[in-house]
């Protein structure tokens, strides 16, 4: 399920494609055509599967990241349409997590979520294969074939994962999400799917932090990519050898 | 009043089984209100929350699954190893290696998030997965337990009974080696993490199956008024006593490495000498009552003697095993993740600090109908088949004399 | 899923069985048969007939396309099913016994579970989304005359 397939007949590509670019370019002119320009312009087309060609990172500059912000994680709830509550059984996809050294008291605060691993445990102990890694590194949950087990929040080094414990109702019809299934972020794939950023990114820059910089760690080209080869950046949990497409500059 | 109760079907008609059968469907049906209360509101009626993922029910699951795949080495004694005090013992062993594993695995299926998809996890394998592999193990022991079972009550098949009787031995041990690896292989988690887990759970599982089975044949010889021949007793009583002084070894040697390792000292004094229940029940559960205890009492000069020293030291292991498996499960669980080494850590989502867990009553019914189930199903096999040992004293005195 | 697909299949049948029984659905919609809304736009992606067998098998394999390898094409979404079928009344597919997709399905008998996980209503207007929304907004003007010149 990781490798990309081409769908399967192109005629029908074409006719897919010819209809996608009337029905884009009249929605476009009728709605928001400064908007959908950039959408067209710059993402893929939508009967295109993801490649491997790409790999979606991210890269946290903790010396920006400002103590007790959470802008990040409001952005996440209203975008993945979570509640926000944060009980023992609420999901949390990210959170802002404080730390402080033992022995020099230096402090940071950083925000945690789905590492987004090349070698995701997850994946490895999900007995139906609905835990999985996107050909582009996004890891996600299927969860048309997930049981509930938890037995990858059980393997999750980052404690990335949340299972809903209760029946949900009025979900954002772009993020399916319910009782039973276990879920984590998916780098907002709905939205990187038509080349946005993560809501977490968006809303880390509109606070003007801009601690957050995401993108494709293949293109060199990319801000994140150039990014993580100028500056010294580290994994959480970097001795597991997950190579994570989260990395962290300043801890 | 026990005595009254007979289990075999030359007893005739008794009130004893219908009571049995009435105890036991009292608690499933506990069970089942459980399980739809759960599907219907969710786990949020659970003391299971996104830290705790695997509570109550998982305990008495896993509990019953290694204890399940314990029970058949009596089986194994007998056939594979050719000891006749034990091939008489096979069928019973093989009966309640698969009532064991039947509850283990009911447990289990009532707890996942989509029991309705159940038809999934059959359908759709990832071979990365340990788990995914113990499912086929699972289902594996069904078929090769159930097949050694007719091989041993047909005459004609008897001759078989021996290759699938070591069949069933060499399955067994793989499927421990996959449970405990559930554990073991989780590599991120201080608890865990351990190649340990696998020959661990292999001899808590002998030490817990001799225990079930002795429990079970106490219980049956009781109600059929057949006095427990003391020879049965002394060698029995000596293998349990083996089972559980290994199962002790094991876990000191676990705890040895880990307080080698400086990266493992914060989670070997959370569990060893921390505040909270699983120091207690590590110490007082499975050390002292599963372990200590009952190897005073199999090597107390009476033991031989007495049936019911045994029956209770054999209790008192399935007592233990219990408070293993819940510090083993829970314990492994409230321990934090240190995302960060040599930084202390706080977050919304309860990082750095012992997770809590309080179970409800929901999950206790869950769990306990694993022992329902498995209670149930040996009930039944036993009063409509014969699974009562029938000891042919000669050949074993014999026996004993060779060695 | 191998046992829901067999379920609509099933429903597929019944359905079939319905069709032939009475040639007009909604013409003979005075006995218990569902009165099924009609959607939005002149016809939906493929004709009705076909749609009625065989929808959970188009939705099915858009789905896996969709989750495992970012396909978002509109054509088989249910998202698109969604913003084309939702009511009038209650702006939702599912929220009464009236409403497309739970007429049917409660007629037929077929249990769905769709609605666990995905919205019965169409995406909301929010003014702070743009690109969503326009994404959105491009819904309801898509199904059906382009859709169908593309198709010939």
């Amino acid at each position: 399920m990781n490798e990309p397939k081409r769908p399967e007949s192109n005629l029908e590509n074409g006719e897919r494609r010819s209809f996608l670019v009337a029905s884009a370019a009249l929605a476009g002119s009728a709605v928001a055509p400064g908007v959908m320009l950039y959408g067209i312009a710059q993402a893929k087309p939508a009967e295109e599967a993801v490649t491997n060609k790409v790999r979606w990172g991210m890269l946290v500059d903790t010396n920006k990241c400002a103590t007790g912000c959470t802008d990040c994680v409001t952005a996440c709830n209203t975008e993945n349409g979570l509640s926000g509550k944060t009980g023992p059984q609420d999901s949390q996809w990210i959170r802002k997590v404080d730390i402080k050294n033992l022995q020099t008291g230096a402090q940071h605060t950083l925000p945690m979520m789905c590492q987004h691993c090349e070698h995701p445990p997850c994946v490895d102990v999900c007995p139906t294969g609905a835990s999985f890694k996107r050909a582009d590194g996004i890891v996600l949950v299927d969860r048309h074939i997930c049981i509930g087990c938890r037995y990858c929040m059980m393997a999750c080094p980052y404690k990335a994962r949340s299972f809903v414990h209760e029946p949900l109702t009025d979900q954002n019809p772009e993020v399916p999400r319910g009782k039973g299934c276990v879920e984590s972020c998916t780098f907002c794939v709905q939205r990187v799917d038509r080349d946005q950023s993560p809501a977490c990114v968006e809303a880390c820059d509109k606070a003007g932090h801009k601690a957050m910089v995401f993108g494709d760690l293949n293109n060199p080209e990319s801000d994140v990519a150039k990014a993580v080869k100028a500056y010294a950046t580290t994994e959480v949990r970097g001795d597991l050898r997950l190579n994570t497409g989260v990395r962290y500059q300043g801890i | 009043m026990a005595n009254n109760v007979c289990l075999g079907r030359e007893c005739g008609k008794n009130t004893g089984f219908w009571m049995l059968l009435a105890l036991g469907g009292l608690v499933m049906l506990g069970t089942l209100s459980a399980f739809f209360y759960l599907e219907h509101h969710g786990h949020i009626m659970t003391g299971m929350n996104n830290q705790i993922v695997w509570g109550l029910p998982h305990v008495f699951a896993v509990f019953l699954i290694v204890a399940a795949s314990g029970v058949l080495n009596v089986a194994s004694i007998g056939s594979v190893f050719g000891k006749k005090l034990y091939k008489a013992r096979a069928p019973l062993s093989g009966l309640l290696a698969l009532a064991m594993l039947a509850g283990g695995l009911a447990v289990l299926v009532l707890d996942l998030g989509r029991p309705d998809r159940l038809i999934v996890a059959m359908t759709h394998y990832n071979f990365k997965s340990i788990f995914a592999w113990n499912m086929i193990f699972y289902n594996g022991f069904f078929a090769i337990v159930g097949l050694y079972l007719i091989t041993l009550m047909d005459h004609k098949l008897k001759p078989w009974s021996k290759p699938v009787g070591l069949l069933a031995f060499l399955w067994r041990l793989a499927l421990t080696t996959a449970t405990g690896s559930i554990f073991g292989f989780l590599v991120a988690r201080a608890g865990y993490n351990s190649a340990l887990y696998a020959p661990m759970f292999i001899i808590y599982s002998f030490a817990y199956g001799l225990a079930a089975f002795l429990v079970v044949q106490s219980v049956m010889y009781k109600w059929n008024n057949i006095a427990m021949d003391e020879r049965i007793v002394a060698r029995m009583k000596n293998l349990l006593a083996v089972f559980v002084a290994a199962g002790l070894y094991f876990t000191v040697v676990l705890h040895l490495t880990n307080m080698y390792f400086a990266k493992q000292w914060e989670f070997e004094r959370f569990l060893l000498a921390g505040d909270n229940i699983y120091t207690t029940l590590f110490w007082l559960g499975q050390v002292f009552i599963g372990g200590i205890v009952p190897l005073l009492m199999l090597f107390s000069p009476n033991a031989a003697k007495s049936p019911a020293i045994v029956f209770l030291a054999a209790l008192l292991v399935l007592v233990g095993g219990h408070a293993q498996m819940y510090v083993t499960i829970v314990g492994g669980q409230a321990f934090p993740l240190d995302l960060f080494p040599g930084y202390a850590q706080t977050s919304s989502f309860f990082d750095g600090e012992v997770h809590s867990y309080s179970p409800s009553i929901w999950e206790l019914m869950l769990g306990l109908g694993g022992i329902a189930t498995a209670f149930l199903i040996t009930t039944v096999a036993v009063r409509v088949l014969k699974f009562l040992p029938q000891d042919d004293f000669k050949e074993i005195e014999l026996e004993a004399k060779e060695g | 899923m191998a046992r829901l697909s067999s379920w609509l299949r099933l429903a597929a049948l019944i359905g079939a069985a319905a069709v032939l029984a009475a040639p007009s659905f909604q013409a003979a919609a005075g006995a218990d048969k569902p009165k099924l809304e009609h959607g939005k736009g002149d016809k939906c992606v493929e004709d009705t007939d076909f749609m009625r067998r065989n929808h959970m098998e188009l939705l099915k394999h858009h789905r896996d396309e969709t989750v495992h390898q970012g396909i978002r094409t509109t054509k088989y979404s249910l998202k698109q099913c969604v913003a084309c079928h939702a009511s009038e009344k209650t702006g939702s597919v599912a929220a009464t016994k009236e409403d497309f997709c739970a007429a049917c399905h409660s007629y037929a008998g077929v249990k769905l579970d769709c609605w666990d996980c995905h919205a019965t209503k169409p995406m909301a207007k929010q003014p702070g989304q743009a690109d969503a929304q326009a994404e959105v907004k491009a819904s309801p003007l898509m199904p059906n005359p382009q859709n169908g010149g593309a198709k010939q």
